[in-house]
């Protein structure tokens, strides 16, 4: 499985390791709805974490597209949720 | 759905709404990599941007430092001269600069990693360019247009994430080097409105330092003073000098005299206060800093 941190780069991520990054953007998905600006911070800080621990980062010249895209580090939570939109946050 | 899949699924959109506009699926190659090298070209001026506002912010650092450097000096000097009211008024113009000084370290870290960030961004960016361009070449010569369709799709979607994400980073990295410039222009006239008191960069004398300067002027005035009161003082008498030295200080003919001997260390009467200052101060030195400052600008 591939994910793209936004802004860092795409990481190759071991299937086992599913059920704990979606336990997380669960976290994160609640935190958004509930406009919880700690819990965000807590749930984006965890889950980039994660994937940094878990995933290896894929040579700068694949161009394989992701299976999941996680926000950048310093995103805020309206960032995140303009991004969620489909005319949000990606230029072009 | 999570957050993660939610966010990829508007990337594949994007990309899947470029695909659809081509019908030729090989001109939308052609196409696709003319927009990859003007991304490039945008992210390395991106890039060349924000460290053009670092180095800005830099100088304008610098000059704070500077500042709140002069201020202590001026101080200490203040202080040294008994004047407790000057030293407190430097002290609290220094500690309005250091906030800003403050804040401006902070934001520098922030555009700091911004440029870094998007440094290596390019380099990657460069690369799935490169990667792309060969790509494209090997599906031009090999596949008909037809078959073509699959493999272009899959090129095409790596490399529009990739895109969007640099997209992104310039934006964001556009935005932060506007907030920077906004702060660096307030900054820049709250030192012209002398609040910080800007004399580091103009030749007009801030008030702080003419006081402190006319108390250098009136000290020198004394001093001069004093080493002819000295002068005279050493004319004086010797049996006078002995008997202060003695152990008769409770005789009051004598008291005068005593007085005299120890004035250095004594809560001092005018005369006494320059004779005591060359020890402790550097009064000597006021006179000759006054040009360095006008040097410095």
């Amino acid at each position: 499985m591939i994910v793209r941190i936004l802004g860092e780069g795409q990481f190759r991520v071991d299937d086992a390791a599913t059920a704990e990054l979606n336990r997380l953007d669960s976290e994160l998905e609640r935190a958004v709805e509930h406009n919880d600006e700690a819990a965000f911070t807590a749930a984006l800080g965890g889950l980039l974490a994660q994937v940094r621990a878990l995933g290896a980062p894929l040579p700068p010249d694949t161009l394989e597209p992701s299976d999941l895209i996680l926000p950048h580090q310093d995103s805020s939570m309206d960032e995140v949720r303009k991004l969620l939109t489909e005319e949000g946050l990606i230029p072009g | 759905m999570g957050v993660m899949k939610r966010v990829q699924l508007v990337f594949k959109a994007k990309a899947n709404k470029a695909l659809d506009k081509m019908e030729d699926p090989r001109e939308t190659l052609d196409y696709s990599y003319q927009r990859q090298l003007e991304l490039l070209t945008k992210v390395r001026r991106g890039v060349a941007d924000v460290a053009t506002s670092r180095k800005r912010v830099e100088l304008q650092m610098n000059q704070l430092q500077q500042q709140a450097n002069k201020l202590e000096d001026q101080a200490r000097k203040a202080l040294g001269m008994g004047r407790e009211d000057l030293a407190r008024a430097a002290l609290e113009r220094k500690a309005s600069a250091q906030a800003q000084l403050n804040d401006l370290q902070a934001q520098y870290a922030q555009l700091q990693a911004e440029e870094e960030k998007l440094t290596v961004a390019s380099q990657r960016l460069q690369s799935k360019v490169d990667a792309f361009r060969t790509r494209k070449e090997t599906i031009k010569a090999t596949y008909t247009a037809a078959e073509a369709q699959t493999r272009i799709n899959e090129a095409f979607s790596g490399i529009s994430e990739e895109m969007g994400d640099v997209g992104m980073a310039i934006q964001r990295a556009e935005d932060k080097t506007a907030q920077m410039q906004a702060r660096a222009g307030a900054i820049d006239e709250l030192m012209a409105s002398g609040a910080l008191d800007d004399a580091v960069g103009g030749s007009r004398r801030d008030d702080i330092q003419s006081e402190l300067d006319m108390m250098s002027a009136s000290s020198d005035v004394e001093r001069e003073l004093s080493r002819l009161k000295g002068e005279i003082t050493a004319s004086a008498p010797k049996q006078l000098e002995g008997g202060a030295n003695g152990s008769n200080q409770g005789q009051p003919q004598n008291a005068q005299n005593a007085q005299e001997q120890s004035a250095p260390y004594a809560p001092p009467p005018p005369q006494a206060q320059t004779q005591a200052q060359p020890a402790g101060v550097p009064v000597s030195d006021l006179p000759a800093a006054e040009p360095q400052d006008g040097e410095e600008s």
